[in-house]
């Protein structure tokens, strides 16, 4: 990273924490926003909310790893996340996780080259009566069909305008 | 009936209760809800007004109110009805349990996966606040200061275990703790704390808005009052019900459109699964307990692809700080795919059943100490189905 740039996130990670303040509490609060506005958790990140918090970089590191919101690895612009519980599954969630494969050209896990989709399972999201049920960043979809999928892929491209970034910091799809 | 219009939650007058609490001592809101007999929604089922005079005689210069919504028992999904149709309710609860136990700080512990209610419950908030509903001298009633912040859930099942939760909410990992002290001791940053699942603070402004008698009107002597339930699965028409409690299991599954259902799952994944030879049973905290979550299993379900995709999720949730639960859980997914496999004998089933059987006592919470009950009753009430395999392939 040129140091220009790592002096421009730095002063933004300042931001986040003051916003949030420095109590241990704040822990997690200031790393939800950094995910949401860069879509990784980096090791320089981590670095800077320790030094700020007084606590070592190890200990923010163990709060990343722990849940599954927080990601060190770069996550895409929309996260797609299909459940896999029990409800999901019997309403067919397998066909639908196929095609999420096909058409995006990954695996689950995976997040596709150009950044902008990453494929992950979710634990139960609480839709269990209209599944098969997926969460698009913040943004509920139930009872998706494979054929839906293209649609709902479809729309998330077309956000990709100028403004798409900004908008998915504010959490709009 | 699953529309909610039809329930008794929703004739509930908006801050009747709260008015009514602001009226009486203490010591009196703590006894009302004590005589209502409510037991926690939540599903460990603790009667509520027992854990608030726990919390109220503690001295101490700050106490918390927290709402339990991180709603991720496989299969239940009222927590978040209740909080789109009726938020008042539950802040309202929130309240009422504040003034009860000398609190002036409440969270709501939402999870991740529910961002999107985060707006409307905000606008809710403020709105109370604008009301003199939240603030300082709620109500009128001097020194009664109260308020409630939202914090988020970041995508962990086993930061609903109270502790756990406690635990992320003082920014660390969701590791759960011993217990004691419990929370009503030493909770959030060492103070007396409150946890609470957020149907029963809806109860909680219910009861204080119409009266314990009328809560115990409802449900069984040991089990009061009514629940809601989150129905899904093979049946007709999932969705929310309000019961009572006490309900037989063939009851509810007419309600819902269930009949001949092979098997229930009651409580979700950490719950138990019940045969059709016992849908006679009821939903009751002398009978069988849940925190509302029922999955239906119609007559075609493979009881071993149910259990599997359990033991896959607390594999997965598992926190790994106790061998019974995170080695526990490994082995025995492994055992029911060898099962899935045909090629488990009796013997290691047994053995499996040992192991089970263990890690309900020596697994260090909750979700430990319940994740082998599928398993366990499937192993006793399914065995014939799940012997002797030949894989589909062979
Ligand atoms: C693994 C695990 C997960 C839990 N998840 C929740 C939950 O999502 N919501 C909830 O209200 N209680 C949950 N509980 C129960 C809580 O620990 C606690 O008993 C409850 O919030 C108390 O509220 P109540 O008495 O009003 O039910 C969970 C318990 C365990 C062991
Ligand atoms: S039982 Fe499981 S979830 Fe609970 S403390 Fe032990 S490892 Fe963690």
């Amino acid at each position: 990273m040129l140091t220009t740039q790592q002096e421009k996130l730095m002063g933004e990670l300042k931001a986040i924490v003051e916003k949030h303040g420095t109590d241990r509490s704040a822990l997690i609060p200031i790393l939800q926003d950094v995910q949401k506005c860069y879509h990784t958790i980096s090791d320089f990140a981590m670095q800077v909310i320790a030094d700020m918090l007084g606590i070592h970089p190890v200990e923010v590191n163990s709060v990343v790893t722990f849940y599954a919101f927080l990601n060190e690895k770069y996550h895409g612009k929309f996260v797609i996340r299909l459940c896999r519980t029990i409800s999901c599954e019997m309403a067919g969630k397998a066909a639908v996780a196929r095609q999420l494969e096909n058409d995006l050209g990954i695996k689950f896990g995976e997040t596709t080259d150009d950044g902008r989709f990453t494929l992950e399972w979710a634990n139960c999201i609480g839709m269990c009566d209209q599944g098969p049920a997926m969460l698009v960043n913040d943004q509920v979809f139930t009872r998706v069909t494979p054929e839906k999928v293209h649609d709902i892929l479809q729309m998330c491209e077309q956000s990709f305008g100028p403004h798409t970034l900004q908008k998915a910091e504010e959490h709009v799809l | 009936m699953s529309t909610m219009n039809d329930t008794m939650l929703a004739t509930i007058e908006a801050d009747a209760g709260l008015k009514a609490a602001l009226q009486q001592s203490r010591i009196d809101v703590i006894g009302i809800i004590r005589d209502s007999g409510m037991k926690g929604r939540g599903g460990a089922g603790f009667p509520t007004g027992v854990k608030w005079n726990l919390a109220a005689g503690v001295h101490s210069d700050k106490k918390y109110v927290v709402c339990n919504a991180d709603e991720g028992e496989p299969g239940t999904f009222k927590d978040r009805v209740i909080m789109s149709d009726w938020p008042d309710l539950v802040f309202e609860g929130m309240t009422i349990a504040a003034y009860a136990i000398g609190a002036d700080e409440g969270i709501v512990y939402l999870r991740g996966e529910y961002t999107y209610l985060v707006k409307q419950l905000e606008e809710c908030l403020q709105k109370r606040r604008d009301n003199g509903l939240l603030g300082h001298s709620i109500q009128g009633k001097e020194g009664f200061n109260f308020d409630i912040h939202i914090h988020m859930g970041s995508g962990a099942y086993v930061c609903g275990e109270e502790t756990a939760l406690i635990e992320s909410l003082e920014g660390q990992r969701g590791e759960p703790r011993n217990r004691p002290p419990f929370p009503v001791n030493t909770g959030f940053k060492g103070r007396p704390t409150i946890v609470n699942n957020v149907e029963t603070f809806a109860w909680a402004s219910a009861i204080l808005s119409k009266g314990a008698d009328w809560f115990k009107s409802f449900g069984t002597d040991k089990s009061t009052g009514l629940k809601l339930f989150s129905v899904s699965g093979d049946v007709a028409r999932p969705g929310v019900y309000e019961f009572p409690m006490g309900i037989t299991i063939s009851e509810l599954l007419n309600q819902v459109g269930g009949e001949g259902a092979k098997a229930v799952q009651i409580g979700g994944a950490s719950g138990h699964c019940v045969p059709a030879s016992q849908f006679g049973r009821t939903i009751a905290y002398e009978d069988i307990a849940t925190g509302g979550s029922i999955i239906v299993f119609g007559p075609e379900r493979d009881m071993l692809d149910v259990v599997e995709n359990f033991l896959e999720f607390f594999q997965d949730e598992s926190c790994g700080q106790c061998t019974p639960c995170r080695i526990g859980n490994t082995k025995l997914l492994d055992g029911v795919r060898m099962l899935k496999r045909g090629e488990c004998s009796m013997k290691y089933l047994r053995e499996l059943v040992k192991l089970g059987q263990t890690m309900q006592i020596a697994a260090k919470c909750g979700l430990g100490q319940s994740s082998p009950n599928a398993f366990l009753s499937i192993v006793e009430n399914f065995q014939n189905e799940i012997m002797g395999r030949i894989p589909a392939s062979a």
